[in-house]
């Protein structure tokens, strides 16, 4: 290992270490044990310019509940839900078809497409955002949700079929030359071969996409325009503007937001940390 | 039925393909050419597109507000470098096996969770000269209190510096996952050499992480270079467009103005800024797959 790991045989250091390594870490997660503390503060505290002190008279459920009654948070909530479960079970749908594909058949233009999904992926949103908004208003579908949802499963596609094509391709090859000799067909050999074994892969691609796109908000800005599509994202950022001085407010309303993906990564950290180092370390 | 038998070999594998592939190819890939279709137009968005060629990348080459975008693009991608270096002493700092790192570890992930929108209102309200952190800092130290977002001269910087905390963070995870698959063989033999600390590191350690230094690199400098929603949280590219960058003033020029054959060509400058680091990337990959 490196570098060296501090020997059982030294208490002391090592928990000078722990100390030390605690320290850094509430420096570095400053800012969000700052907002977590605000969105506790009630209204007296912020008015006597009780920012960053302890509070003084804090209220547990009052900030999240006048954002629940006075904003249309839940709405906006519910919303990214509504958007991004459906986007990130068609991603798996889709990924899991380009991957077996592209992981188990040779054919000209294998590494073409693969490329192009693998590129797609890094293209700027903007050189994307005309052309999509564009088509999305001929469709019909510009300020709804299936605006948000086509358009997260064709970009969120790309990167899922790399991780995917890599995952099958990694499967003992063996499964698949003794299917084909009993003549399994290929929909069987996906469905009782290849799905049982995807699980880890699935619960990977599945935590990255969600936090992806629960987390975007170019297009959500880009496509939607009315409340009652706006996922949480564009909500918050509208809010911080209308509640310009009432931090705890807006600071609650923050929380909110992030709540989902943080609890996905804390539920689901291995495979999210095993889908995101997929590329760094060869396996 | 026959047909299907005599052809079933391939199309299977074509079935499977083609939902996938079409929505792929219709909205990411055709919508890249599109845009460079509409750069070479003059449109509002609504009526017809009229052909103008090159018009709008000339007036680009006179536009001020472009310069300062691409200079700003370009601080955002030199300070974006600071996050591998970053994430890599962090990774250093954890790469411990006590009881508690794991959480330790979780929660210096923790910033690359949260929206990017979500960490621009954070730092809005940290950066606030009258009741933000900095400022209540600054007043301890006696200094007075900086409004880093409006002044031209440091908008950039503090907006970047705050971009910055979810990628180190992004950085550190794969360092840390490079560190987990050291050869230890190789180690061991360097420490029996007598290699130590920095030499150990720049000679051993380092060439075994060139993988992830790769990837830390491109993905921090494709993500500079795309830089959009913490901008637009925090800033919305002022005061006076100095804290904009490509991809905010394509939005801007597009969104607000109406002129969307402008945006494009601003996209299409973007885009071949990026376009050299995904052929990097996808060489390398390439490669890598073929060896």
């Amino acid at each position: 290992m490196y570098p060296r790991p501090i020997p059982e045989s030294q208490p002391l250091k090592r928990r000078l270490y722990m100390a030390v390594l605690g320290l850094a870490l509430l420096i570095w997660l400053l800012p969000l044990v700052a907002v977590t503390m605000t969105s506790f503060r009630s209204t007296q505290d912020i008015m006597s310019g009780n920012y960053w002190g302890w509070p003084v008279a804090p209220t547990l459920v009052g900030n999240y509940l006048q954002v629940f009654a006075q904003t249309p948070m839940a709405r906006f909530f519910l919303n990214s839900l509504l958007i991004t479960i459906p986007s990130v079970l068609l991603v798996l749908v889709l990924s899991t078809l380009n991957g077996f594909v592209l992981a188990r058949y040779r054919f000209r233009g294998a590494t073409l497409l693969f490329a192009m999904f693998v590129g797609g992926n890094f293209l700027p949103h903007q050189i994307l955002m005309i052309p999509v908004r564009d088509l999305m208003v001929k469709a019909g579908l510009y300020d709804t949700f299936y605006a948000l949802i086509l358009f997260h499963v064709a970009f969120q596609t790309g990167f899922a079929t790399l991780f995917m094509r890599n995952f099958i391709a990694s499967l003992p090859g063996e499964l698949f030359d003794a299917a084909r000799a009993e003549g399994v067909s290929p929909p069987r050999v996906l469905w009782y071969i290849v799905v049982p074994l995807l699980r880890p892969a699935l619960a990977a691609l599945a935590v990255l996409t969600f936090t992806f796109i629960w987390n975007d908000y170019f297009w959500a800005v880009v496509l939607t325009q009315s409340d009652s599509v706006k996922p949480v994202t564009a909500g918050l950022a509208n809010l911080k503007g209308e509640w310009i001085s009432a931090w705890n407010v807006v600071a609650a309303a923050t929380m909110i937001a992030a709540i989902p993906p943080v609890t996905m990564f804390f539920l689901m950290q291995r495979h999210f940390i095993a889908g995101l180092t997929a590329g760094a370390v060869k396996g | 039925m026959n047909l299907w038998r005599r052809h079933r070999a391939w199309l299977y594998p074509a079935l499977f393909l083609f939902p996938g592939v079409v929505v792929f190819a219709t909205i990411i890939v055709a919508s890249a050419f599109e845009s460079l279709w509409v750069s070479l137009h003059s449109w509002d968005g609504m009526g017809p597109m009229s052909w103008v060629g090159l018009a709008n990348f000339r007036e680009l080459l006179d536009d001020p507000q472009f310069y300062t975008s691409l200079k700003n693009n370009l601080i955002w991608v030199l300070m974006f470098l600071l996050a591998p270096a970053l994430g890599l002493a962090i990774a250093l700092a954890a790469n411990q096996t006590l009881r508690g790192m794991r959480l330790v570890k979780s929660l210096f992930f923790v910033p690359l969770v949260l929206a990017p929108a979500a960490v621009g209102v954070i730092f809005v309200w940290f950066y606030d000269p009258s009741f933000g952190l900095l400022a209540k800092l600054c007043a301890l130290a006696g200094a007075t209190p900086p409004a880093l977002l409006s002044d031209e001269r440091l908008v950039t910087f503090a907006v970047v510096a705050a971009a910055l905390w979810p990628q180190v963070a992004f950085c550190m995870i794969l360092f840390l996952a490079g560190l987990g698959n050291i050869d230890e063989s190789v180690l061991s033999a360097a420490r029996v050499d007598g290699a130590r600390g920095w030499r150990l590191l720049v000679h051993i350690v380092l060439p075994q992480l060139s993988q992830v230094n790769f990837l830390a690199v491109a993905v921090s400098v494709i993500g500079a270079l795309r830089s959009f929603d913490i901008i637009a949280v925090m800033t919305q590219g002022g005061p006076f467009g100095s804290s904009a960058t490509l991809a905010y003033q394509m939005y801007e020029q597009s969104i607000f103005s109406y002129r969307f054959g402008y945006g494009a060509a601003i996209a299409t400058v973007l885009f071949a800024g990026v376009a050299v680091f995904i052929a990097w990337y996808l060489h390398r990959l390439l490669r890598d797959e073929k060896a």
